[in-house]
């Protein structure tokens, strides 16, 4: 098996067995920081279509996440807490902004098009900070979590944590056959010679703008999950602070490489974590650990797990 | 609105623009000239701030504090092109926007361990203190006047400078197009060396004018930074004058958004939909015209080169 | 099958195409020569999508083409190869070619099967690849193959999009002798099942290939005409045979 498989695979046992850790060391705190480093994973891992198979750095990312909580924070808010109706409106959300946007951004290419998603966000991230009804600027407290199809699933920990890890391995699973698709070969060839791909009679242009769509409904689910697990909206969400940490943990990961983005995830969660522990001023540290790491490894964790590019 | 409040705010359009013409102007010529995406760049608005503080807690004179403050920035930013950026130039975007990214979350959190979170505030120089009649029954802030002569100042000095001089002239041949100003025997990281600590000085100068009005605060050139990257694209990624253009522009559409569009919409709507919905509308509105501007024009309204 | 009418471009002050007006009859190869920089590249360029014109029409098999983008004029029967080798360099060789084979068959907004180990997609890349001898270059990455090789794989990935007709931009650009010897032969071939459009300033191949010759200079053709007609030519000569003697 190769290298980054077996990683995964640990760490998806790892994960599985959170849960019962956690009774032993770090309890519930434990529990909500692993399910705030899977959710971080999904959106990466949607991200990681764009960045790392499409060549599209979007820096708006985090908008997304943010549609997805407050769609659910505000339905909650305003009594259609259950996920059968949620689910849909969110989708239905995410992706009339991803194809409207979308369309828009990919006018443009290189530098353009990460300046013009990251504008993007910044309307998303406005327009949260004037829903003054639900908390303007300072968020909103969810009094309860979504109904779950009427199962109760999310009313503990422990239901809304494996729906979190479940969610994390379906789109692991999904976004690796969809790079291996017709499509994603497409996509994946568009990042090294659109010109080409164009004259061999695909529209680069509409491949872009699904796998865009996709990736947005992807990281607006990640939203849904987000909103339930902190109880709390807020539009700190869809920063594009927030953006940038998930570009961080694509590329630190190992952009386009087998389960780089989830590796980055839980590495940047856990080093926030560990570093946080030894000082209040972590940033200090970890600012500059970026830099060198970007100057001076390539490939991020999955490139050393698995040296060959994944196709 | 009255007459008087439509001044005043078209005042503080035109000046929050100079601002950002002071900070995109570094921007703009170390993204053309070096094709280098620095979000570093408004944390060294934000160092700006601070200095100015911190020169003038130690010298108490106001001026002696703001050369100093564009020293250091000048200072700082040499340091950072010859450590860090200097070997970025060749990497493509994404890295660059991780270090500089790295740079802003290093650079925050020191600027709250040396001088704590919260603003800190500084009064203008009693020379500039109290107001100045522009014209009948509008009275408008010295120091405000003082940011807009001080800009358009600076921005005239720019222009002569790009257009004047020989420096001027490589930098702009260096931004349509870079390899041929090296080829041309000129040493071209010295140049960029320049360009940066130039644009770092600009950037630290916004901020140390912006600090007696909008105080020093950690984080205050993260949200600043975005916009300079609006006018940059709507001017075209290059282009000086792009940049004022597009400043200016920005600079309006945001003050008179965020004066007008809430008692516009309440022209066609109930008072309490428009008080929803128009600061909404108004922050946005810069975000708007740039996607706008987008649409029509991909490489925005002065291209200084023909693609990158 | 292919005409050309009154196509005028202008870059700047530049006019590379002056009034162009020109055909690719069914089953013929016609070679357009002409001196560097005579806007060959950008005739191609405009005739594929990649390039407006200014004015002027461009018909293919009867419909006007003019405003379609490249990818539609791929989708109507339009294959091409770039003079400045454009492949993707990260995929297996087999992979390029697959990639245009894919185009072919059925629609690629097929997002959960792995089409890596498509049979029907790959048997026929493999076909391909063997026309000009790539077969056991298959699994290489395409950016570890020589130059020669390269242009080669040019040449593969247009036949697999199954065109109805073939634009060549200088397809021995950069090759030996030898090479480019093998490849007029493979050409030979090639031209019983595609009409060609063929720019190339080897002129023992287009001599050899061609049935038609118009000679492009300074954006405008000079001359038409059958191969023994454009050597006669005066005006010809002149422009461009001339300079070929030394
Ligand atoms: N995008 C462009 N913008 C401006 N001028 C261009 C552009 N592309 C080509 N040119 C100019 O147009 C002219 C024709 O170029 P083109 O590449 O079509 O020539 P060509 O006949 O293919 O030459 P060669 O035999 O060298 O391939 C040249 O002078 C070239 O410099
Ligand atoms: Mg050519």
């Amino acid at each position: 098996m190769r290298g980054a498989n077996l990683a995964a695979l640990v760490i998806f046992a790892l994960l599985a067995a959170t849960p019962w850790l956690a009774e032993f060391w770090g309890g519930s705190y434990l529990i909500s920081l692993v399910m705030k480093a899977m959710i971080l994973g999904i959106a990466a891992l949607s991200l990681d279509l764009l960045i790392g198979h499409a060549g599209m750095v979007s820096f708006g990312h985090a908008a997304f996440v943010g549609i997805g909580a407050y769609t659910t924070g505000i339905m909650i808010t305003e009594g259609a807490p259950d996920l059968s109706a949620i689910l849909p409106v969110t989708i239905a959300i995410a992706t009339a902004f991803a194809l409207v946007t979308g369309a828009i951004s990919l006018r443009t290419s290189g530098v353009y098009f990460i300046m013009i998603t990251l504008a993007f966000g910044q309307m998303v991230f406005f327009t949260m900070s004037s829903l003054s009804d639900y908390g303007g600027d300072d968020g909103l407290t969810l009094w309860e979590r979504a109904d779950a199809f009427g199962t109760g699933l999310f009313d503990s920990d422990t239901g809304l944590f494996y729906t979190i890890l479940a969610t994390l391995i379906v789109v692991t699973l999904l976004l690796r056959r969809i790079v291996g698709s017709r499509f994603g070969r497409v996509l994946r060839a568009a990042k090294q010679n659109p010109t080409r791909v164009e004259s061999m009679g695909y529209s680069v242009f509409a491949y872009r703008l699904t796998a865009y769509v996709i990736a947005g409904i992807i990281a607006a689910l990640a939203g849904v999950l987000f909103a339930n697990q902190s109880e709390f909206i807020s539009p700190a969400t869809a920063a594009w602070q927030r953006s940038g940490d998930l570009i961080i943990m694509v590329v630190l990961g190992g952009m386009g490489l087998r389960h780089g983005a989830l590796f980055g995830a839980l590495a940047i969660v856990l080093l926030e974590e560990g570093l946080s522990t030894l000082t209040h001023d972590w940033r200090l540290i970890f600012g500059p650990m970026l830099v060198l790491m970007v100057l001076y490894t390539k490939g991020g964790i999955a490139g050393l797990l698995e040296p060959r590019r994944d196709t | 609105m009255s007459t008087t409040l439509f001044l005043i705010q078209l005042l503080n359009g035109v000046q929050l623009g100079l601002l950002l013409f002071l900070i995109s102007a570094g921007l703009t010529l170390v993204f053309g000239v070096m094709g280098f995406i620095n979000l570093a760049h408004g944390v060294q608005y934000m160092i700006g701030a601070y200095l100015l503080v911190a020169f003038y807690s130690v010298t108490g004179h106001f001026m002696a504090a703001m050369l100093l403050a564009m020293l250091a920035a000048l200072v700082i930013g040499l340091l950072l092109e010859v450590f860090i950026f200097r070997h970025l130039y060749d990497r493509d975007h994404l890295d660059q926007v991780l270090v500089t990214f790295g740079i802003i979350i290093f650079l925050n959190q020191l600027v709250k361990v040396i001088w704590g979170a919260t603003p800190l505030t500084l009064d203008p120089p009693e020379f500039l203190s109290g107001s100045f009649q522009l014209v009948e029954g509008l009275m408008y802030p010295t120091y405000r006047v003082a940011i807009i002569v001080a800009g358009l100042a600076v921005a005239l000095l720019l222009w002569l400078l790009v257009t004047r001089t020989k420096l001027g002239m490589l930098v702009r041949a260096g931004s349509t197009n870079a390899e041929m100003v090296s080829a041309l025997g000129v040493n071209i990281h010295r140049l960029f060396m320049v360009v940066f600590g130039f644009g770092a000085m600009l950037a630290g100068f916004a901020g140390a004018l912006a600090a007696p009005i909008f105080s020093a605060e950690p984080g205050m050139g993260d949200d600043l930074l975005i916009v300079a990257f609006v006018v940059i694209i709507i001017g075209g990624i290059g282009s000086i004058r792009g940049a004022f253009i597009a400043a200016i522009l920005v600079g309006l559409v945001d003050t008179l958004g965020r004066s007008m569009v809430t008692d516009i919409l309440k022209l066609f709507m109930d008072a309490s939909a428009a008080n929803q919905i128009g600061p909404a509308l108004a922050s946005m509105a810069i975000y708007v015209l740039m996607a706008a501007v987008l649409f029509f024009k991909p490489t925005g309204l002065f291209p200084a080169r023909a693609s990158r | 099958m292919l005409s050309l009418v009154n196509l005028d471009k202008h870059f700047g002050a530049l006019h590379v195409t002056d009034n162009v007006s020109l055909d690719l009859r069914p089953g013929e190869c016609h070679a357009l020569i002409g001196p560097n920089g005579a806007g060959k590249t950008t005739l191609i360029h405009q005739i594929s999508g990649t390039l407006q014109p200014d004015s002027g029409q461009i018909l293919f098999n009867g419909s006007d083409i003019t405003a379609l983008p490249p990818h539609r004029r791929a989708q109507a029967g339009l294959g091409r190869t770039f003079q400045i080798t454009s492949i993707l360099p990260e995929f297996t060789v087999l992979e390029n070619v697959a990639l245009a084979v894919q185009a072919r068959r059925g629609s690629s907004f097929r997002f959960l099967r792995t089409v890596a180990k498509n049979r029907q997609i790959n048997n026929r890349a493999l076909e391909c690849l063997a026309l000009f001898t790539l077969t056991d270059r298959a699994d290489r990455p395409a950016s570890a193959l020589s130059h020669g090789e390269k242009r080669l794989l040019e040449l593969a990935i247009a036949i697999a999009g199954e065109p109805e007709a073939l634009l060549l931009d200088e397809p021995m650009a950069g090759m030996g002798k030898e090479e480019s010897a093998t490849l007029t032969e493979t050409l030979l071939t090639l031209k019983r099942d595609y009409p060609i459009l063929l720019v190339e300033h080897d002129m023992d191949a287009v001599f050899a290939l061609a049935d038609r010759v118009s000679v492009l200079v300074y954006g405008q053709i000079v001359a038409t005409g059958s191969p023994d007609e454009v050597r006669a030519n005066p005006q010809a000569r002149a422009a461009y045979l001339g300079d070929e003697a030394c």
